[in-house]
């Protein structure tokens, strides 16, 4: 995958507030259905899971499968019980992971 | 005066050229007919077809799709996920699909549930399920009460006109289940 992700959080917080936030990651979402133009299946290499924690406590696990469109969009929800860091970790096929640190800021 | 012929700068048309290849362009045409029906007998290959054009030909003809069935792949994984629960049709569940889609690359859904989100009633596990792709499982959340609102929303694929299924499990042991139509115009299963 080419890496680039795109994070959306609320800019301000309060404690309470359930918010949404969406990640995004550049990937091709090979589903391992298509073949190429000699006639070989091009293999399967999609996002196989998005896992979310927020101060060390996992708020989400995405599974994909290759039914999920290609740059692997996801919008969930967080209750906010203060200050902290937002981990993203992406797995793909391939082995290769992406992790993202996004900060939640809190009035 | 002379008679200079004239060297026009289209090249003679001779009619008899066309004749020839007409023929073989519907060969052509029954052959790839034929490996689209086949392929799409075979389960799932529909992706053989390349361009978008063809994927929507073949949904039109192929001879099983006599409104969107569900394919036993579809029903295997409804019966792993469900077992033995009594799935209830509906609210609080709630699946939105555009009811169109010209596009079965980049189908927007949602999957939300009315659902308080405390540590005693919560909802844990939601499915999304294509009835029709070649892989009946296309995602799976798993949320917490710290999630605060049971509600994901993404971009699917699907690869012709068909019914999707959303399941949610909620921590009580109630098992909820929602299903939408959605026609698909070109079909995506990765055919960009």
């Amino acid at each position: 995958m080419t890496g680039k992700t795109r994070i959306k959080l609320p800019e301000k917080t309060a404690v309470g507030d359930v918010i949404e936030i969406r990640a995004l990651i550049n990937h091709v979402m090979e589903t391992g259905n298509r073949k190429d133009a000699s006639g070989q299946v091009i293999p399967r290499n999609i996002v196989k899971s998005l896992t979310v924690t927020f101060a060390g406590v996992t708020i989400l696990k995405a599974e994909f499968g290759p039914g999920i469109s290609s740059n692997p969009f996801v919008a969930f929800h967080m209750r906010v019980p203060g200050p902290g860091e937002l981990v993203f970790t992406w797995e793909d096929d391939a082995g290769q992971t992406v992790v993202e640190r996004s900060p939640l800021f809190v009035s | 005066m002379r008679c200079v012929p004239v060297r026009s700068s289209q090249p003679a048309r001779n009619p008899a050229w066309t004749f020839p290849l007409q023929p073989t362009r519907i060969l052509i045409a029954v052959t790839r007919r034929d490996l689209i029906l086949r392929g799409a007998a075979a389960g799932g290959l529909i992706a053989l077809l390349g361009a978008g054009r063809t994927a929507s030909w073949a949904a039109g003809s192929s001879a099983e799709t006599a409104g969107p069935g569900r394919s036993p792949q579809f029903e295997e994984v409804l019966q792993s996920i469900l077992r033995d629960a009594e799935p209830v049709d509906g609210a609080p569940l709630t699946l939105e699909l555009p009811e169109l889609a010209e596009n079965g690359n980049v189908v927007p859904y949602r999957i939300a549930v009315d659902n308080p989100m405390t540590d005693t009633d919560y909802v844990r596990t939601l499915y999304l399920l294509s009835t029709s792709n070649p892989q009946a499982l296309v995602a799976r959340f798993q949320l917490i009460p710290a999630s605060g609102k049971a509600a994901v929303s993404g971009r699917m694929r699907l690869a012709r006109t068909q019914d999707v299924v959303a399941i949610a499990e909620v921590s009580t042991g109630q098992v909820l289940i929602a299903t939408r139509r959605v026609e698909v115009t070109i079909g995506g299963c990765g055919n960009e």
